[in-house]
């Protein structure tokens, strides 16, 4: 087929004509790409307030304005044409650029922050692309910035950017739109605005009186333990219960442990994991925008279906275990179980393999090659948990309608997490999966109006709908599927 | 021993394959020209607009087949000899079956129009059509669709996505006025021109004009010359039966079975849209290009062959389309004004902003309703089958209508407008209902 010939070049082989405006969106991005590169070389010349102002006004209007005149020229609808087509999106020369540098980008901020301009100590003097947020941290919280508030700063910038986007593409249904906001409203305000409105409180990452530093905690109310696998170590419970953060500091140790007990379980039992993965969470708030034009990447064979339940349960017992071994740690006052140090045998491996290369390397990196759901997939701690809940008990199904399905396989195509569902719908049964996240693609780009997410009464979730034909003993096929 | 073979390894073949394989240890031989796997002709055309790839149009993997003991042969059956159970395949193979399904489905019409053969022209059913397709639009400003139709609309969608202009040609005054309600047709008409396509109505094609064995205008009967570089020829299709036509096996547009889809050879069947009913069931059409009845049909002739004697007994008529970017959907009878019988009546509700139109078609001495069609709007397949069954009337249909809707979640809610509209035609008082904050929470 064409497509593979195609998948060489660099540029998009289909001709589209821009506007005025979506060219001055692509002017913007582009200036503000350039000063951030700059920046990274030391190469500012302006003030850096000014430059940083100018380069997140770039970025978020640019993207918006492009992204306006991209999908508002044509009606609401289906804007998938040339996804296999484009060189980045099928996996050509530039998926594989932006894999790379988003991949390169990864490594430097875990383990070579210096080489970013990270200067480590209170009183940094950060250098190079750190350096350039250093305006917006002091602002926030009087101190400079650190690899993590530069990171958090874009990757609020990109899914609310991105997020536009995403809702101008799919404007023509409102669920996608209204849980898009929702994302948005999660990263800017929950994720990045709270904590460093407390932090600038003196709520969070403070000195004391005699200029000792007290600790740290995460103070994002939405991040949940398992994904927030440092919860339970013991700096984080003791900087949550350190006096000066009182009574910040307890409100979120109890919200944390009833977060995961009381209301994952029951929100996931009324609205199946999408409460969580598709409508609040940053991994999912990015996936879901940055990550929107890779999702017909992730694989859909039956392989990649074993490997998944191998591995994410894997990570759930790993995390179980890795937590268990740093509580025994913290309330029997030691370093080791069984005179195994927690630290290098349990938390280090944990934090190195799963915590930066799997979800943030690889989970973000290769977008461009796996999808963009690898790590909510393959590797989530937390959409494992829950997915419990939603394959054995909850109320979230995504039901088919009748025989209307005429296995086009877009469904499939556009699922992000691989599961094949146009085999569920092919054959009139509703689709209940442990990975669904309800992002609700599947039933957006059906074009005969199949699939709808839907929350009800447990009974009716698993069966299959509607005798067509009269003949037929379902009951006597469902027990003899080939 | 038994030995099924199949011809044709589309919806209907490759549906009795897997259901004989359910019920069955039978030998099982699917042979197809077109392609050695199972794919979904209806996802050619996002093919083309690079919505998938043309492994992603194969719901089984290419293990699936081994597995399942169902084996695939890429073959051209050249004939058919019934008295001896044998065919003939153009590679000078033979190969006998205790009972063959001929599921070879259509191809696409094609009326004798000079200039026909030039480069350029193609119609749109097999995968070979759409790698031509692919290769003759590859450097085209403008095309021509002639027929306006349900593979039309597609064609025209396609040749969009590659920035090509368009002109559809079609035959009435009307999108698809056969089918749809004057109201809808209207409505699309208005979408299809929203997308700059060119459209005419009243024309016909005349013939093609060429240049160096490549096309190069158009002429349609009011005279009007179209130049363009690609023809796509959308006129309808018709059962691809040529191979049997020497066989015995009885045919008359398509290969002509009973109410068991066995032709005049009992161990012969044939299924899907190359099978011409002789009599068939609740009024539907002889031949049905539809792809649940291929599926239907490939069910039904599975279990005859397997031991249990089925007629082929399709349930309530639906069917569905997309229309560039609107949908479509169909549950039992909604005629044209033309077309409909004195006994019924419809009532519509229609909002042209957003191009979404609900008509219920009902029998006027009694008001109970025997069709609903939907465009701009998901209506729930099950239930509306039940209402059917319990001959519910247009009073209940309205009350009741937010169990039909499949509109995605959050979805504006259009029903006190059609409660309001119904209340006006029908001089009633039917109240809306209000549970906005409950059905926000979506329990």
């Amino acid at each position: 087929m064409s497509y593979k010939d195609q998948s060489l070049s660099i540029s998009n082989p289909q001709n589209i004509s821009m506007s005025f405006l979506g060219k001055l969106g692509i002017l913007g991005i582009t200036f503000g790409i350039l000063s951030l590169i700059c920046s990274f070389f030391n190469l500012i010349i302006v003030s850096k307030k000014i430059t940083l102002s100018v380069t997140i006004v770039f970025i978020v209007v640019g993207t918006i304005l492009y992204s306006y005149t991209l999908y508002f020229k044509s009606s609401a609808g289906i804007k998938n044409n040339h996804v296999w087509t484009n060189s980045l999106t099928n996996r050509g020369v530039l998926g594989w650029i932006i894999a790379i540098v988003l991949s390169t980008f990864y490594v430097l901020l875990y383990w070579w922050p210096e080489i970013l301009g990270y200067q480590s100590g209170i009183n940094n003097t950060n250098t190079g692309l750190i350096s350039l947020f250093d305006p917006l941290s002091q602002f926030f919280k009087s101190q400079n910035a650190s690899q993590w508030f530069v990171y958090g700063t874009l990757y609020t910038l990109v899914i609310f950017a991105l997020g536009f986007k995403f809702i101008f593409k799919y404007r023509s249904n409102n669920y996608q739109i209204i849980r898009t906001l929702s994302l948005i409203v999660c990263q800017l305000g929950f994720a990045y605005l709270i904590p460093e409105i407390l932090a600038g409180l003196n709520y969070n990452d403070s000195v004391d009186v005699d200029g000792n530093y007290i600790g740290w905690f995460d103070t994002d109310f939405k991040n949940v333990w398992p994904l927030d696998y440092d919860f339970f170590h013991r700096w984080h419970l003791e900087a949550m219960q350190n006096e000066a953060y009182q009574p910040l500091g307890m409100i979120l140790l109890v919200w944390g442990i009833l977060l995961f007990l009381i209301v994952t379980p029951i929100l996931t039992y009324f609205y199946g994991k999408r409460w969580y993965c598709s409508w609040v969470c940053g991994c999912g708030g990015l996936a879901e925008t940055a990550g929107d034009p890779f999702r017909h990447l992730s694989s859909k064979s039956l392989s990649s279906w074993k490997i998944e339940r191998w591995l994410i349960h894997s990570i759930l017992i790993m995390v179980f275990i890795m937590t268990g071994a740093t509580l025994y740690g913290y309330f029997f006052d030691t370093g080791t179980v069984w005179g195994i140090s927690i630290y290098n045998y349990f938390q280090k491996p944990y934090g190195f393999l799963i915590g930066a290369c799997f979800s943030g390397v690889i989970g973000v990196g290769f977008y461009p090659l796996l999808g963009n759901r690898v790590w909510c997939r393959f590797g989530c701690p937390m959409a494992a948990y829950m997915g419990i809940f939603q394959r054995f008990k909850s109320r979230f199904r995504i039901t088919t309608n009748g025989g209307q399905c005429i296995s086009c396989g877009n469904c499939s195509t556009y699922c992000e997490q691989g599961i094949d569902v146009r085999a569920y719908a092919q054959k009139q049964e509703n689709i209940v999966r442990a990975s669904c996240v309800g992002c609700g693609i599947c039933a957006t780009v059906c074009p005969r109006g199949v699939l709808k997410l839907e929350n009800g009464p447990e009974k009716t979730r698993f069966k299959s709908n509607l005798n067509l034909d009269e003949n037929i003993n379902l009951v006597a096929l469902s027990k003899n599927e080939a | 021993m038994n030995h099924v073979v199949i011809i044709g390894n589309g919806i209907s073949g490759i549906t009795a394959a897997r259901h004989i394989r359910k019920y069955s240890n039978f030998d099982i031989t699917v042979i197809s020209e077109e392609h050695p796997y199972f794919f979904s002709r209806t996802a050619l055309m996002y093919v083309y607009m690079g919505h998938m790839t043309f492994t992603q149009t194969q719901p089984y993997e290419n293990w699936f087949w081994e597995k399942n003991n169902i084996n695939l042969v890429q073959s051209k059956v050249t004939s058919v000899s019934p008295e001896i159970n044998q065919l003939q395949l153009n590679n000078g193979d033979t190969l006998s079956y205790s009972q063959l399904i001929i599921a070879t489905g259509s191809k696409y019409n094609m009326l004798n129009w000079p200039g026909k053969n030039l480069k350029g022209v193609s119609g749109l059913y097999h995968k070979q059509d759409l790698d031509n397709i692919t290769k003759l639009t590859q450097k085209c400003n403008n095309a021509v669709v002639v027929g306006g139709g349900l593979i039309g609309i597609e064609l025209v969608e396609m040749l969009l996505s590659k920035n090509i202009k368009v002109t559809l040609i079609c035959r009435e005054k009307s999108f698809w006025e056969n089918a749809l309600t004057d109201n809808q047709s209207q409505l699309i008409n208005n979408h299809i021109k929203s997308h700059q396509v060119n459209l005419i109505f009243n024309d016909t094609l005349k013939s093609i004009e060429g240049e160096k064995g490549s096309v190069k205008n158009v002429i349609l009967e009011s005279g009007l010359k179209i130049p363009c570089k690609f023809v796509g020829i959308t006129i309808g299709v018709s059962p691809n039966i040529n191979f049997i036509k020497d066989s015995g096996i009885n045919f008359d547009k398509g290969i002509l079975v009973n109410a068991f889809l066995s032709t005049n050879f009992s161990n012969v069947y044939a299924i899907g849209d190359c099978a011409e009913h002789q009599n068939p069931p609740n009024n539907r059409p002889k031949i049905e290009s539809i792809w649940y009845s291929g599926k239907l049909m490939g069910e039904t002739v599975a279990k005859t062959i397997c031991g249990s004697k089925s007629k082929y007994k399709p349930g309530h008529w639906f069917n569905s389309a997309k229309f560039l970017d609107i949908e479509y959907q169909i549950y039992g009878q909604v005629n044209n004004i033309k077309s409909i019988s004195k006994e019924n009546t419809q009532f519509n509700w229609t909002n042209n902003s957003k191009s979404i139109n609900i008509t219920i078609q009902y029998i006027k001495s009694n008001h109970q309703i025997t069709g609903i069609s939907a465009l701009g709007m998901r209506l729930r397949q099950e239930v509306i089958h039940d209402w059917f069954d319990e001959k519910k009337d247009i009073h209940f249909t309205i009350k009741n209508f937010d169990k039909i809707l499949f509109d995605p979640e959050f979805s504006t809610n259009y029903n006190n407008q059609i409660i309001n509209k119904y209340n006006q035609t029908f001089k009633v008082n039917l109240k809306p209902k209000s549970n906005k904050i409950l059905s926000f929470f979506n329990f």
